[in-house]
Formats: structure tokens, sequence, C-alpha cells
């Protein structure tokens, strides 16, 4: 039996102790620093796409790469995009910052129609938008130091001025002592904080993540993740990233957009989204995370009571996060008014939302089974009971 | 010894000037060219496909054409330069002109290898084209571009010898001159020696920088 749980919005702040990272004080500083400047909002910014159409044209055939995207980002939300590979994250991510052009439609950052912008205020809306990337980008002959001071020096900032805030940066990620180190010489976490240290290093308003940690193992993962949560939570800036893991999703996403061939296929809190998943594509991203029906319990599992013999009957209880219920125990024992065994189950608390599933053993009382859901006089035990199936007892 | 040890020296002089000025002017004219027509290609981002393809004919067409008939065919344009066709410093007109085109394109093939990634980086974190080329595409490529100064390095010094055929001086001169022309077969063997030595430096002293730049 597996049961998962993690401490909601606590486990951001418990963890933080656990990756050795100071980042408290220096993101204070770094608070103060936006402050301190006139021009820049201590907050995160927004984005807003007006119906976004982008079409490819690849040796004479139009490739719909992303189609009638309307959607508000707001500021200082974690906002993740998922799909599948070719689904048009990257074509959506990268509009943001006018990588790529929409080929209709509008994307605003903070209400400003990027289309509009010259060459120069281009420029300039890019050191306000950090963005990290897969396979990092790090340029190979700068060492450490110098690739996080670059965007610095391309912006003609000061020499103390940038001396001062790469060594900041430097100890937002904990790597202050590899700064004369080459990437080549780092492992993949490592060059993903220099990737995060160099995003930072403008004070943008926000981050784009490119599926930041998919050439990363799940433990430098969750490092970087708890970084980019901490980043959000401490400066408040607003994150979009692109996945195409559920996981990450569900460790640092406030908001989720499910893309399929370019089409918003569902969008909204992840709790929700992961409780109650209405569309294919989302079921299917979805079905790496969920409990299989163990072994041995599905290989004895019969769809009709056996004629002879004792049976008990297997109950699937779901929980979709609405409305506060959440699986008890007790309450499933009074209500059944039987024995209940516990068979298997996982139940994630995602945004303070208790969901997943519940996989319990009755003996045969096939009748109790219509009123324990939301019918009756009798309490809900969960949001949807589902007999699936019997298995004789010998 | 058949031959002052002097005259050993002004040659090795003479093709060090040679090789070396002309190496430099096919260095300085050649990134910029190579910069040129990597922007300037499809998808570059100063794309131009009339003066990407103008630039390439051009290149093309002295690269085509063999060293000892361009040689000969630049004399009219060696003089107004260089105010004589003879001697080093009129050898060097047709050197570099023909080293040039040749270098341009290893730099070129070295700045296509530049990771788009990289360069896509670098627009994201706000940096102009010019910024691009300085901190992205040439300190990226550097590696094959000192690949490529290894190998027209020497080329020209091949060439330079086939320059001395015709009276520019340098070691080929004196392998020529002596050697062929006078039957001293001891000139002609320490000429080559000496040919030997100069290009294994220049290789090994390309390959070590290359190693040291990748191993950073």
């Amino acid at each position: 039996m597996t049961y998962t749980t993690a401490l909601g919005n606590n486990r951001f702040r418990l963890d933080s102790h656990n990756t050795g990272l100071q980042t408290q004080p220096v993101a204070d500083e770094i608070d103060a620093d936006r402050d301190a400047a006139a021009t820049s909002q201590p907050t995160g910014g927004t984005v807003t796409f007006e119906k976004v159409c982008k079409t490819y044209h690849a040796s004479g055939i139009a490739v719909k790469a992303l189609q009638d995207i309307s959607l508000h980002i707001p500021a200082g939300s974690v906002f993740g995009i998922i799909g599948r590979s070719g689904a048009g994250k990257s074509s959506l991510l990268r509009t943001i910052n006018r990588l790529e052009m929409p080929s209709s439609g509008n994307v605003k950052v903070d209400g400003v129609d990027i289309a509009s912008l010259d060459e120069t205020e281009l420029v300039h809306l890019r050191r306000r938008i950090g963005m990290i990337f897969q396979h990092f980008n790090l340029l190979s002959a700068k060492s450490v130091w110098d690739n996080i001071a670059l965007p610095l020096q391309v912006a003609g900032v000061p020499k103390p001025e940038i001396k001062r805030r790469v060594t900041q940066l430097l100890e937002l990620v904990g790597l202050y002592d590899k700064r004369n180190t080459f990437p080549q010489r780092l492992s993949g976490g490592q060059k993903q904080r220099v990737g995060i240290a160099r995003a930072l290093v403008h004070h943008p308003e926000i981050l784009l993540c490119d599926e930041a940690t998919s050439a990363l193992d799940p433990e430098t993962t969750r490092g970087i993740l708890q970084l980019l949560r901490d980043i959000n939570k401490r400066l408040g800036i607003t994150i979009v990233l692109i996945t195409h893991e559920m996981s990450v999703i569900r460790q640092v996403c406030d908001q989720v957009l499910v893309l399929e061939n370019g089409r918003i296929a569902e969008a909204g809190p992840v709790w929700n989204l992961f409780g109650a998943p209405s569309h294919e594509a989302t079921k299917a991203l979805l079905a790496p995370l969920q409990h299989e029906l163990p072994e041995d319990i599905r290989i004895r599992l019969q769809s009709t009571p056996p004629a002879t013999g004792g049976y008990e009957q297997i109950l699937q209880l779901s929980y979709n996060g609405h409305g506060g219920l959440e699986p008890d125990l007790s309450l499933i024992g009074r209500v059944l008014n039987t024995q209940v065994r516990l068979l298997h189950g996982g139940v994630d608390r995602i945004q303070g939302h208790a969901q997943g599933r519940l996989l319990i053993a009755i003996p045969d009382q096939a009748a109790v089974v219509a009123t324990a859901t939301c019918g009756g006089n009798q309490p809900a035990i969960a949001h949807h009971v589902e007999t699936i199936g019997y298995v004789p007892v010998d | 010894m058949s031959l002052s040890i002097d005259r050993y020296w002004q040659a090795f002089a003479d093709t060090l000037i040679m090789v070396g000025v002309s190496g430099a002017i096919a260095f300085l004219v050649g990134i910029p060219l190579a910069v040129l027509l990597i922007i300037t290609s499809p998808g570059g981002f100063l794309q131009s496909p009339r003066i990407h393809q103008l630039l390439g004919s051009v290149i093309n067409g002295f690269r085509a054409t063999p060293f000892i008939v361009l040689m000969v065919a630049l004399i009219p344009f060696t003089r107004l330069v260089a105010g004589t066709s003879i001697g080093v410093w009129a050898a060097i007109v047709p050197l570099a002109i023909s080293a040039t085109p040749f270098f341009a394109r290893i730099a070129e093939v070295s700045l296509r290898e530049v990771d788009p990634g990289l360069i896509e980086a670098a627009q994201a974190m706000g940096c102009r084209k010019w910024d691009i080329v300085r901190h992205v595409l040439l300190p990226e490529a550097l590696p094959g571009i000192i690949g490529g100064v290894t190998i027209t390095l020497v080329t020209l010094i091949s060439a330079s010898a086939m320059a001395g055929a015709v009276g520019a001086g340098g070691l080929g001169d004196l392998a020529i001159r002596y050697g062929y022309q006078r039957f001293d077969t001891q000139v002609m063997l320490i000429v080559i020696a000496i040919l030997i030595v100069l290009v294994t430096v220049v290789q090994r002293s390309g390959d070590l920088y290359i190693r040291w730049l990748k191993n950073r």
C-alpha cells in the first residue's frame, strides 16, 4: 500500500533547509534592489494571450503549431504549460519574449502588445524576462562568472555593479565557489543553477522555463524545482514553465494549461486538473502518476460475484479535491457499516486539496454501495464510489 | 656546408614574413567574411540571399583558381599594390588573396556549427546582433577557427615555396635555385628538413591551443 502525502504549502519552507542554500538573505537583498529601482515593480509581470495562432510552413505544407490561444497568466503565479511533444508548448513559450512571432493574435506583457516594440524596446523587454533551457545553453568559452555577467555586460551596467549582482546571484544558487569554473566541468544540476542565475541577473519580472528539468535526474530535478519555487515565493517573479511531466506541474505550479495539437485542451488550478481531469490528453499525461491495480488483485478480479463460496467486493473511492471532502477511514467504516480492508491507494495534497484514490475490500454487501456515494442521508465518503469487481475468498 | 648559414637564415626569415603577413591578412579579412556569410545565410539574423550569393561566388571563384595561375594572373594588381612583381612583398599579395577565401570557408564552417540554442539564449538575455557575434559566435567557434588558422598557415608555407620558384625569395627559392638548378642535394635536404620542422611546429602549436581551449 502506498499512502503519499505532502505537507501542503509548508513543504517548500521545510525542504529549503535541506538544499543547503541560503536563499533568504540574498533574496531580501534582491528584493531591496528591486524596491530601490524606481522603474521596476516589486511584483512579477503578467502575460496575456489573445487569439494567438502560429503557422509554420515546412516544405510547402502549412503546420498549425498554435490555434486560437487565449489566456491570462497572473502576476506572481507559477504557470505550467504541459503537453506531449509537438503539442506547441515551445512555440507558445517563445512568443512571450518574441523569440517567435505569432502568425495572428496578440501577446501582451504587462498590458503592452509586444508585437509593436522596435528592436531597442524588444531588447529592453527581454531584459525583463529571464529564460532557462532544457540543455542549459551556457557559453562554453566563458567561465561561470562570465556567463552570469554577460547579460549585464551587454546592457552596459558598470563593472562594480556587475560584480555585486553576480556575487549575489552566485550565492543565491549556491555556486560561488565555482565562479571560475568552465561549464563543461559542472554537473547538469549545477549548469541549470548557472542558467537560473544568468536568467535572474537583470532582476526580471517573468522567468520562462523551457523544459528546465527534462535533462536532469529526479533528485536534481527536485532541487531545481525547489529553487524555482523559492524564487517565486521570495521575489514574486511570475514563472511560466513548460514540461511534458505532470510530476513537475504537481511540484511547483499553481495554474496549469494542457496543450494538445496546438489547442488548449483544458486549464485551471493544478489541484482541480489532477482531481478531475476532463480531457483525454490530460488523462494520458496523468497516467504515469496513477496507482495501478496491484497485480495479485488484478488477476483474481472477477466482474460478477462468484456463484459459490465467499467473496469480497472491491470498491474504488475517488477524491477530486472539491468541497473539502477527504478520505476518512473511520467514516467509511461507519457509513458502509461493515469491515473495511484498505488494499491500495494514493492520496496527494495539491494546494491543500486532497485528491487520489483508495481501493478497499468489503465482505459481500453490494446493496450498501448505492447509498454510500452522495445519496441518502448518509454523509459522503468519496466523490465517486465504484465497484470494480469481486475477489473470491478461500 | 656548401652554403653559408646566413643564406638559410635569410630564406627562413623571408618565408616567415611571407607566411606571417599573408596569414595575418587572411585572418583579418577572412573572419569578417565568414561572419558575413553566416549572418546573411538563410535563417541568419541579417538574412540576405543576394549578399550571401554574391559573396559565395567571389569566394568560390578565387578558390577555384590554382595558386600558381592566380599568382601570374594577379601580376598587374600586385604591381599596383606592392610596386613590384618580384620579391617577398610582391609574393604576399597573391598569397593573401588566395589564403583569405580558403580561411573564410573554414571559419564559416566553424561558425555554422555553433549551437543555435546558444544564439537563442543570447537573444533571450537581451543581446543585440553585434553582441551575439562578439560574445557567442566568435568565442564558441574559436577552437574550429584556430584549426582553420593552422591549416591555412601550413597551406601558406607550401604556397610560399611555390612563390619562391618565380623569384619571391624564401626557402622554396633556395631549394629551387641551389638544390634543383645547381644539383646541390644538401641544400635541398636541409630546406626540406626546415620546412618539415616549421610545419610540425605550426600544427603542434595549433593542436595544443585547441586542446587547452576545449579542456578549460
